[in-house]
């Protein structure tokens, strides 16, 4: 299972990738792995504003349904249009075709609450 | 929690290990999608040991059987296997169970993992209660391993394995033979709408039976298959799930299980509650459902007629074969009608769906 080191991760298991006040988010290797097929997605439009911590979307496998957490806060301003004709985006590509969303962050501070590759592994290995 | 014999191998397979019914069983290995298929397109190998088996013998087996079930028992002959269900006297269900007869006075039930114990007891109060002479009930769960081998290649992998002519063997009829040199009941029943087999022996025989089928399947596309597969594969045939579209809530008659529903038997425990709502109406009937716009449906969501709400999802899934959402769905008979459109509450939306014709996949 891969945890890029560039990349930062909640105890939600998203990953989020910062570029400047750009962030983009997916779920981990580990989230879909533990959910298996990956067959639905519901992503919220372009120009919804978020709230770290409260969800903003879905992801479900043939089993479970899973909402999916944003990891700061800020507006939506891209979503992947690709996921929801091509879900299992999510199982094969986790960390680069099966991103989610894009957002532009209203709170740099919020950053630091993220997990860098090394803790966000240590977290799931106690989780386990 | 209680394990099958085949526990360790199912780890050894990377068989992700859930809780159900009171067992660990595994959910899946690979993948459900593609152990799905896999069934649908060459054979997948089932443990099943979780599932119950009680045993009646005596010479009064048969009138106490034909007390408990609802289906008419003294249809069968030897070597012939029923599809019954077990009803309280309001009507709801005990559980549903498939009837071996080996003989007009020895016969065995296969009744759901979890339901087993609460059915041994329910049978032995009405063995009790119905002054029944010569009856002896025993709960033989203990002493069976069960595994299902179904798919469209499964009577090839199976006759590789057995001097049994499998082709003597019709659809819900079962023969004592030998698999991998182990006396095993082959059952020419299953959970999936595919040809198959279950297949009863000895749990400490599992491990062999298990890996000679998959050792000698594996050219044919044969796959470990979990509970996650089980649910969809069923789902799409429409079949019911204790718990789901049967329960001591759900009639019979309500569960779609009228066709096995034999109101004229002169008695049997339900009998009357069950006339009694034909008579006045069937209140819920159980209907396939197949969404027309992306989603998932699922056990408890909502269902609509427009505004109106009209029923609830008993099971959803989406459906690996068709790639489209799929549910079963106890509904306002007025709304039982195929064709009408209807829709599922999904989280904040309503999603178009309308009552298809089971099953939702054709064989």
């Amino acid at each position: 299972m891969e945890f890029p080191e560039e990349y930062k991760y909640t105890e939600e298991h998203e990953w989020v990738l910062v570029e400047d006040q750009l962030v983009t988010v997916g779920i981990t290797d580990f989230a879909q792995d533990a959910l298996g097929d990956v067959v639905f997605v519901e992503l919220p439009e372009v120009g919804t504003l978020l709230e770290a911590g409260k969800p903003f979307g879905v992801v479900e496998s043939v089993k479970a349904v899973s909402d999916v957490y944003a990891p700061v806060s800020g507006e939506v301003i891209e979503v992947n249009e690709e996921l929801p004709d091509a879900p299992e985006t999510i199982n094969t590509s986790p960390y680069e075709d099966g991103w989610m969303i894009k957002i532009k962050i209203s709170d740099a501070a919020e950053l630091d609450d993220l997990m860098d590759a090394d803790a966000y592994q240590a977290f799931i290995e106690e989780e386990a | 929690m209680k394990k099958t014999p085949l526990n360790e191998v199912h780890r050894e397979l990377g068989g992700r290990m859930v809780e159900f019914g009171g067992w660990e069983m595994p959910v899946q290995y690979t993948g459900v999608i593609e152990e799905h298929l896999a069934v649908r397109n060459a054979a997948g190998l089932f443990d099943v040991s979780h599932m119950g088996e009680i045993e009646v013998k005596g010479e009064g087996a048969l009138a106490f059987i034909q007390e408990l079930t609802i289906n008419d028992a003294s249809l069968l002959v030897n070597g012939q296997v029923q599809y019954s269900a077990l009803c309280y006297s309001h009507g709801g269900v005990v559980d549903d169970v498939t009837l071996y007869r080996f003989d007009g006075d020895h016969y065995l039930f296969c009744v759901n993992a979890a339901n087993t114990d609460k059915d041994f007891a329910w049978m032995e109060a009405a063995l009790e209660d119905g002054g029944f002479d010569d009856v002896q009930l025993r709960n033989r769960s203990d002493d069976f391993a069960q595994l299902a081998l179904q798919g469209p290649a499964a009577a090839a992998i199976l006759a590789r394995l057995t001097n049994t002519d499998l082709t003597k063997i019709a659809y819900y009829h079962f023969y004592e033979g030998l698999v991998a040199e182990v006396p095993v009941i082959i059952s020419r029943t299953g959970y999936t709408g595919e040809d198959g087999f279950e297949l009863y022996f000895a749990p400490d025989c599992a491990e062999t039976i298990w890996r000679s089928l998959l050792e000698t399947g594996a050219g044919d596309g044969l796959l470990p298959i979990g509970l996650g597969a089980r649910d969809t594969l069923r789902l799409e045939m429409k079949y019911a799930l204790y718990g789901h579209e049967l329960s001591e809530e759900i009639s019979p008659l309500e569960g779609g299980l009228g066709w096995i529903t034999k109101l004229e038997k002169p008695s049997f425990i339900g009998r009357e509650a069950l006339r009694r709502q034909k008579e006045g109406g069937v209140p819920r009937r159980l209907v396939a459902l197949t969404l027309t716009e992306p989603g998932v449906p699922r056990a408890d969501y909502p269902v609509y007629a427009g505004e109106r709400r009209v029923g609830v999802v008993t099971s959803g899934t989406l459906s690996p074969s068709l790639r489209v959402g799929i549910a079963l769905a106890l509904v306002e008979p007025d709304c039982a009608v195929i064709g009408a459109p209807l829709q599922i509450g999904i989280r904040s939306r309503k999603v178009a769906a309308v009552v298809v014709k089971p099953p939702f996949v054709r064989k």
